[in-house]
């Protein structure tokens, strides 16, 4: 039931924010805040909850539409509760990123980001995979309204290539999901969509193969990794800033999470032989993207393209599937979470600032806005894996997994560390440092960050700090499903790896 | 042969159509009131309705040797009714300030009803024509209806003599079709053409006469590459004969090609099944590439339900080799979706529009969730549930069609019906932006009068059942899984 609560509360929330609009323009972010809130508290009675023997800590089953076989089956384990709560944090900073930016039609916004949150959720616990299609398209339609309504220039353009992207590789996951479905017909006698149920079904061969393609793409979309990562730099940088936070922090990383409970699971023989073009794919993904955030002035283009070379990682330790590397994944999930939201929202309140995303005008700031400066030094040197901070345990624990795997592959995937250097403390230098000027815009807005902001990077930077000096409170929660899920494979993996 | 009366109960919804129609041509011949023929239309349809709904569980009857009243033939008579029944609700307020007679209009749409649910019910050649012709006739009628008007928003006289003539041509081709088998079973039921093959002149013999008739029955369902006629006739009709054509005309007649399929086991000849195919294909790629190209909200619509009729067409080829029903309740799902959407969409337009503006360029959207937030969410559902998003109708729908079509291991139409969907996203959208642009305050709407009132209420109950039947579709999928037991 707490899991149906989770969600509700945030539907709820959000035609709350949305009629409380009426009563003042100022209202919506309260009931807003308040919802997500009120989430998170409910999160934390879970994450001290006795799990028994089985990893799922909660678990709520209820038919659906019993013609197909298909449950409101929802179900949350160390993993999925860390993505809850990742996604709520960062719910109450994409608000705090919102409080002022979003004056026009808030109401709407409000009711739009918490039903991006409840699908995401959904999303994180649905063990059904009719439910969890269901969730999975359901985020899309409210982050389109985000992107088209409150986006800056060419936002129209940005949110419909999200939306078609998204879409039609989820079309194909959900031909994927019926093939299973059909299989377990075939096999069983009856209809089922249940993950349990379909982790039985057998599968062969080029058919298993193309199923498998079915997932991977629409999850690899996601990520999301080259090839299909053009739609990311386009929504992220049109976004509004609460948008990029949580596109960035969060709607990517269901993408991982589907690769790592869905995609590799359900069809290990064919991860397995996938793996190393998986893994490639992934290192272009860290090399290409890096080297073309290199090439950009667009601030929020940058972010956007270090955070496809980030997921890189991310992609690289689920495709070595064994331990470290999967808590590499994991970390990295949640890490890049925090230090991407954190760097959008600098940008994003740059631009809210001087009404401009092109680095070419900036330069000097450190001197106008010298907090601002800091927090942008230290985001950026989290995000290029300064040891520490969390990022740093995240892509080592990839890469060391990675390295069991694939040494070639790994080798090439750690000069992504060094490109991320450069990329980074070249935004430093360009944008905070050098000679001030303010030829190209108006600086009368230039003011230094807030109390309010201070008061979210901080907690951001505490999050960072605590997962690069303290790994294991992370580590533990998500260990015992990581485990479990590499045991249910590892057979098949030994076998088709001898 | 006599008719008892026990013959006669189940025909009771056509019977109540029929007296509906009769009277309201004798209130007319008494006294011209617009407002009680559309108030005895809407009730006579509503009445027809309810019975219909009360017959279902009872019902399993074939009446004559032309009529086949079952649980199917009495869903899609609930359909056809309570769709006619908001049609007339909501072309009310639009034909309301036409400077001509306005109440034939109510007659012709009750007509064009007993077509439909003749249609429906039919497995015999001659009811099939009976009821194709009476539908057909009365559209004529309905979509030139501002003939005389000085203020006409659009040209009906073309677009119904242009959906005259083809559609003239069309049943021409059902009909030599028919009588092809006719010349060699020397009967006209449905059956008869399983007997075809073995006579002398045997299967190509066959399979020519079949495709008489789904070239003509291709046509009146607009499949590419019939489909010419489509965006030209929704246009330039008045949008409550568009939204007639596109709902009740174009469900009535997939029953009797799903029926026909079902019974002649027409889909056993690979070669037909190969027509088919291709029909299909095309469809769903023209329907949805020259909807791009389109900017007048009657044309966009008019090309997406092309593509729409080539995602039925994939579940009908799924019959072929799926078993059990289900791709018979794919069809059916869908078409219940189609309709539902459908009406919505048209539905916004009609409340915005009258027979003297019709507000029909995607330009004139441009800020309606601003202005009327209401109605703008019900356009954006109707047009997600087009799109096949989930919440809506149209995802349960499509998953129907994408189950029957893995089941059947169509894989080429599935990857076309991918590739036609993520194209199609891109014209909905257009649309969905244009409402979500700050608003432009150059455009003035019908003002919504009293008289719009009961439009609301019919756009709200359509928003309900959309969202209902998106997300808890369990109740409408055992009905539609009970009914398609009879096909």
């Amino acid at each position: 039931m707490i899991l149906v609560a989770l969600i509700t509360i945030l539907f709820l929330g959000g035609v709350l924010a949305w009629l409380s609009e009426g009563l003042s323009p100022k209202a919506p972010r309260v009931v807003a805040l308040i919802a997500v809130v009120i989430d998170l508290l409910v999160m934390f009675a879970l994450l001290g909850a006795d799990t028994g023997d089985s990893n799922w800590i909660v678990q709520l089953n209820a038919l659906w539409i019993p013609r197909f076989g298909i449950s409101f089956h929802l179900a949350a384990d160390g993993l999925s509760v860390l993505m809850m709560v990742l996604t709520a944090f960062l719910g109450i900073v994409a608000i705090g990123a919102a409080w002022d930016e979003i004056t026009d039609r808030a109401g709407f916004f409000y009711f739009n980001l918490l039903w991006t949150l409840a699908g995401v959720i959904g999303v994180f616990t649905a063990l059904d995979l009719f439910l969890f299609f269901f969730f999975w398209e359901v985020m899309l339609i409210p982050m389109y309204f985000i992107i088209a309504i409150w986006g800056h220039e060419n936002k129209n353009y940005a949110a419909m290539k999200f939306f078609i992207f998204t879409q039609v590789t989820g079309m194909l996951m959900l031909i994927s999901i019926l093939v299973l479905a059909y299989f377990h017909y075939v096999q069983f006698g009856w209809f089922s969509f249940d993950y349990f149920d379909l982790l039985n079904v057998s599968t062969s061969g080029a058919i298993q193969m193309w199923v498998m393609l079915g997932f991977f793409v629409a999850f690899s979309t996601k990520l999301p990794s080259f090839p299909f990562h053009s739609w990311l730099p386009d929504a992220h940088s049109q976004a509004p800033t609460a948008g990029s936070v949580i596109l960035a922090g969060v709607l990517l990383k269901t993408g991982a999470y589907g690769l790592i409970r869905f995609a590799v699971p359900l069809f290990p023989e064919a991860s397995m032989q996938f793996a190393p073009i998986a893994m490639t794919l992934a290192v272009i993904s860290i090399l290409y993207c890096a080297k073309v955030a290199f090439a950009q002035t667009d601030i929020k283009r940058l972010i956007a393209y270090t955070s496809v070379s980030h997921m890189g990682f991310v992609m690289l330790g689920i495709y070595a599937w064994n331990e470290q590397a999967l808590q590499g994944a994991v970390m990295t999930m949640l890490a890049h979470g925090l230090s991407a939201a954190a760097l959008f929202m600098l940008a994003g309140g740059l631009q809210h600032r001087i009404h401009t995303r092109d680095m070419d005008h900036m330069g000097g700031f450190w001197a106008k806005v010298p907090r601002l400066s800091f927090v942008a030094l230290f985001f950026s040197i989290a995000a290029l894996g300064m040891p520490g901070l969390g990022n740093f345990v995240g892509e080592f624990l990839a890469l060391l997994g990675a390295f069991k795997a694939n040494i070639t592959l790994t080798v090439a995937a750690a000069f992504g560390l060094i490109f991320a250097s450069v990329y980074s403390l070249w935004v430093i230098q360009k944008v905070f440092h050098g000679v001030y000027r303010n030829s190209d815009f108006d600086d009368s807005h230039l003011d230094d960050l807030s109390r309010r902001e201070m008061f979210y990077y901080g907690a951001m930077m505490i999050g960072l700090i605590w997962m690069g000096m303290y790994p294991q409170s992370f580590l533990d929660l998500s260990s015992a499903t990581l485990i479990n899920l590499i045991d249910e494979t590892g057979q098949v993996f030994y076998a088709v790896g001898q | 042969m006599t008719i008892t009366f026990d013959d006669l109960l189940p025909l009771l919804p056509l019977l109540i159509v029929t007296a509906t129609s009769v009277i309201v041509m004798l209130m007319i011949g008494i006294r011209r009131s617009y407002i009680t023929s559309s108030a005895i239309t809407i009730t006579g349809l509503l009445a027809a309705t309810l019975v219909a709904v009360s017959m279902m569980d009872w019902t399993n009857q074939q009446i004559t040797p032309l009529l086949i009243i079952d649980q199917y033939s009495l869903l899609f008579t609930v359909i056809v009714c309570a769709s006619a029944m908001l049609i007339a609700i909501l072309s009310y307020p639009y034909f309301f300030q036409l400077d001509d007679h306005k109440e034939e209009f109510f007659l012709l749409l009750t007509i064009a009803t007993i077509g439909a649910v003749v249609m429906v019910s039919s497995n015999h050649f001659i009811s099939t024509v009976l009821g194709l012709e009476t539908l057909s006739m009365s559209l004529y009628g309905m979509v030139a209806y501002p003939l005389h008007s000085k203020n006409s928003a659009k040209y009906p006289l073309e677009a119904s003599v242009k959906y005259l003539v083809l559609s003239a041509v069309a049943s021409a081709f059902i009909l030599f079709g028919m009588a092809l088998v006719y010349a060699q079973t020397g009967t006209l039921s449905f059956a008869s053409v399983t007997a075809l093959p073995g006579t002398s002149l045997g299967d190509g013999y066959t399979v020519v006469a079949l495709l008489m008739i789904v070239s003509g029955m291709a046509f009146k369902l607009s499949l590419a590459p019939f489909h010419m006629w489509t965006p030209d006739v929704y246009e330039g009709s008045p949008l409550p004969a568009t939204t007639y054509l596109a709902t009740v005309g174009k469900a009535a007649m997939f029953v009797v090609l799903l029926r026909f399929f079902e019974i002649s086991e027409a889909l056993s000849f690979d070669s037909l099944v190969t027509v088919l195919t291709l029909l299909a294909a095309v469809s769903m790629l023209a329907g949805n590439l020259l909807a791009l190209l389109q900017d007048n909200l009657k044309r966009i619509l008019a090309y997406s339900s092309i593509a729409h009729m080539g995602y039925l067409l994939l579940a009908l080829i799924a019959a072929r080799s799926t078993t059990g029903t289900l791709a018979v309740e794919a069809v059916t799902f869908y078409l219940i979706a189609y309709v539902i959407m459908s009406l919505g969409a048209f539905g916004v337009a009609s409340v915005i529009s009258s027979s003297e503006k019709e507000f029909d360029s995607i330009k004139e959207y441009r800020g309606l969730f601003w202005r009327n937030p209401w109605l703008a969410s019900v356009f954006i559902a109707m047009l997600l549930s087009l799109a096949g998003i989930p919440l809506t109708i149209g995802f349960i729908g499509k998953f129907y069609i994408f189950l029957s079509g893995v089941e059947a291991g169509l894989w080429m139409l599935l990857f076309v019906l991918v590739l036609g969907s993520g194209i199609g996203l891109y014209y909905y959208l257009r649309i969905v932006y244009r409402m979500l642009m700050p608003e432009k305050h150059n455009i003035s709407y019908r003002q919504g009068g009293m008289e719009s009132l009961s439009s609301y209420a019919a756009l709200a109950i359509l928003l309900f059942l959309l969202l209902l039947f998106g997300v808890y579709p369990a109740p409408i999928m055992s009905i539609v899984s009970a009914a398609s037991s009879f096909i």
